[in-house]
């Protein structure tokens, strides 16, 4: 193994991605996530790769669409108004079926915000911006080492699902330091073999097949086949895919349910109430779409109250209270606009609303 | 040390933020687990900067605190706005050649560091910050002086003699 070193997480997204597969990286500054641009910028032409810093977000998504048909791992990041601009290029390359990896070093919303740390692009991300039938996987980490997995698995997801990969971090963790181990360096696909590894990309005249990448299809019936198809996939996904980690629930009497930054803040508070003598417990949802319904079904009868946690206006309380199902009653402990709350002040919002049901 | 809980903050160009990465880095070193959190924003010179530094034998949940076992001011606001944070009877560290008010609690330690006056003498105000942080290491042992030298060695490697020596001799500056 490695040796452990401190690394920003803007930079261990980068570093990431480049051990996982990445080649090709399109990006347009924005905070905060410009350490990632900035690293991209120094590294990838070193490292065998490709940088590209776009006119704008829209360039950027159009670009990496355009790698992507020829069969190129490639990378977009962006911060919450940036992915919105590339809601409508996800779309289409949903449609194509191409793989592609987007990160969202997310901040305060709605429309150019702040920039300071935000989840308010959770329905952004897991329901999608742009038009159309279709999904994205989404995955939050919590912690440095935890963004350097899902980068480095998330080229090679991407190319299996033949779907972009999302991953939903936000400011605190893109500007935050810890210590890392990182993986050992996947050996980059040459030419020759994204051709017959990937038959269907673009990757030339020579290999005799014609291939055809489009989103358009003007016969309703072959829309809608092309649909059908498409949704084929995502309902595999959603049993392949599912990912949570679950902290103390099977006694819990308040159960929070919180992700990224949240859920590293939340787990302090459930020490703080486990001091009091209060069973609290957490469901960590690492994928945010598909989300980790199968989770729920592990609450115990005991449990009095389920509390989404999130710095938005309660966006994910929406799948929760889907995933409870009328079993517990579902509450929401939230900032926004780029504040996040200390353990204390959940703690004390949580056991104001625990009284409420004891 | 179960858990050390420390917050730095100054004016922009005082190099808080390298006080704070030098603890994190020297701790990871020493094979603790380390959250270094700073503030961000449209920062610039002279204006306010701040970062949280967590160190502790075991994972670390929130990488926000909102009381310190620690906490750094090297200026005037820093002090006004952040002397609540400690701990009772844990440390403050105040910069007193920046800022010259005492500290108003008597129930914590306060450590008056005239950093910038030490540094001056040394031939550089600039590393007032590497007073302070030996100031502090010295006072706390929440890392060692060979952690730090040896983190020093990294973050100064290929800069000229002088300004690593410069740099050593601001560190074992106060006592």
């Amino acid at each position: 193994m490695s040796e452990r070193v401190l690394m920003k997480g803007n930079e261990a997204f980068g570093e990431a991605a480049i051990r996982g597969g990445c080649r090709y990286y399109v990006g347009y500054p924005i905070t905060p996530q410009n350490e990632l641009t900035e690293f991209m910028s120094r590294e990838m032409s070193k490292r065998g790769g490709k940088f590209v810093q776009a006119e704008s977000e829209l360039a950027s998504i159009n670009m990496a669409y355009g790698i992507a048909a020829a069969g190129g791992n490639v990378f977009v990041s962006s911060a919450s108004p940036g992915i919105a601009l590339m809601q409508e290029g996800l779309s289409f390359i949903c449609s194509a079926e191409l793989p592609l990896v987007a990160l969202n070093v997310s901040r305060g919303g709605p429309g150019i915000g702040g920039i300071q740390p935000g989840q308010a692009d959770y329905n952004q991300v897991t329901r999608g911006g742009g038009n159309g039938d279709y999904h994205i996987p989404v995955f939050a980490p919590a912690s440095i080492q935890e963004s350097i997995d899902m980068l480095y698995d998330a080229f090679s997801l991407a190319d299996e699902w033949r779907n972009p990969i999302m991953i939903l971090a936000d400011g605190m963790i893109g500007q935050m330091m810890e210590p890392v181990t990182l993986p050992e360096p996947k050996i980059p696909v040459s030419e020759a073999e994204i051709a017959i590894r990937k038959p269907w990309a673009l990757s030339g005249t020579k290999k005799g097949n014609r291939s055809v990448v489009k989103s358009l299809r003007m016969q309703p019936n072959d829309l809608e086949k092309h649909v059908e198809k498409l949704f084929e996939k995502y309902r595999q996904a959603e049993k392949e895919l599912v990912k949570y980690d679950t902290d103390r629930i099977e006694d819990a009497e308040v159960v929070f349910v919180s992700f990224g930054t949240t859920a590293r803040i939340v787990s302090e508070v459930i020490d703080m109430l486990t001091e009091d003598g209060i069973k609290a417990g957490l469901i960590r949802p690492i994928s945010l779409w598909p989300f980790p319904e199968e989770a729920f079904s592990k609450l115990n009868p005991k449990t009095k109250v389920v509390i989404s946690a999130e710095l938005n206006m309660g966006q994910m309380m929406t799948d929760v209270k889907a995933a409870v199902c009328g079993r517990f009653p579902v509450r929401l402990i939230n900032r926004t606009g780029g504040i996040i709350p200390t353990s204390l002040e959940i703690y004390e919002r949580a056991k104001k609303i625990l009284g409420e049901y004891r | 040390m179960a858990t050390q809980k420390m917050f730095f903050s100054g004016f922009g160009g005082q190099g808080v933020l390298m006080i704070g990465r030098n603890i994190a880095y020297a701790a990871m070193l020493e094979g603790k687990e380390v959250t270094f959190l700073p503030s961000y924003g449209p920062e610039m010179r002279g204006g306010t900067a701040n970062c949280t530094v967590i160190v502790s034998d075991k994972s670390i949940s929130s990488p926000l605190i909102y009381e310190a076992d620690l906490v750094c001011v090297m200026n005037l606001p820093s002090l006004i706005k952040f002397e609540r944070m400690v701990k009772p009877k844990k440390f403050l560290f105040v910069n007193s050649s920046i800022i010259s008010q005492s500290a108003t609690r008597s129930d914590i330690q306060t450590a008056y560091v005239n950093a910038n006056e030490i540094a001056k003498g040394l031939g550089n105000e600039k590393a007032a910050n590497m007073v302070m942080l030996g100031a502090i290491v010295k006072k706390t042992g929440v890392v060692s002086f060979d952690s730090i030298e040896h983190v020093m060695e990294k973050t100064f490697a290929g800069k000229k003699q002088s300004v690593i020596d410069l740099n050593r001799n601001a560190l074992h500056a106060w006592d």
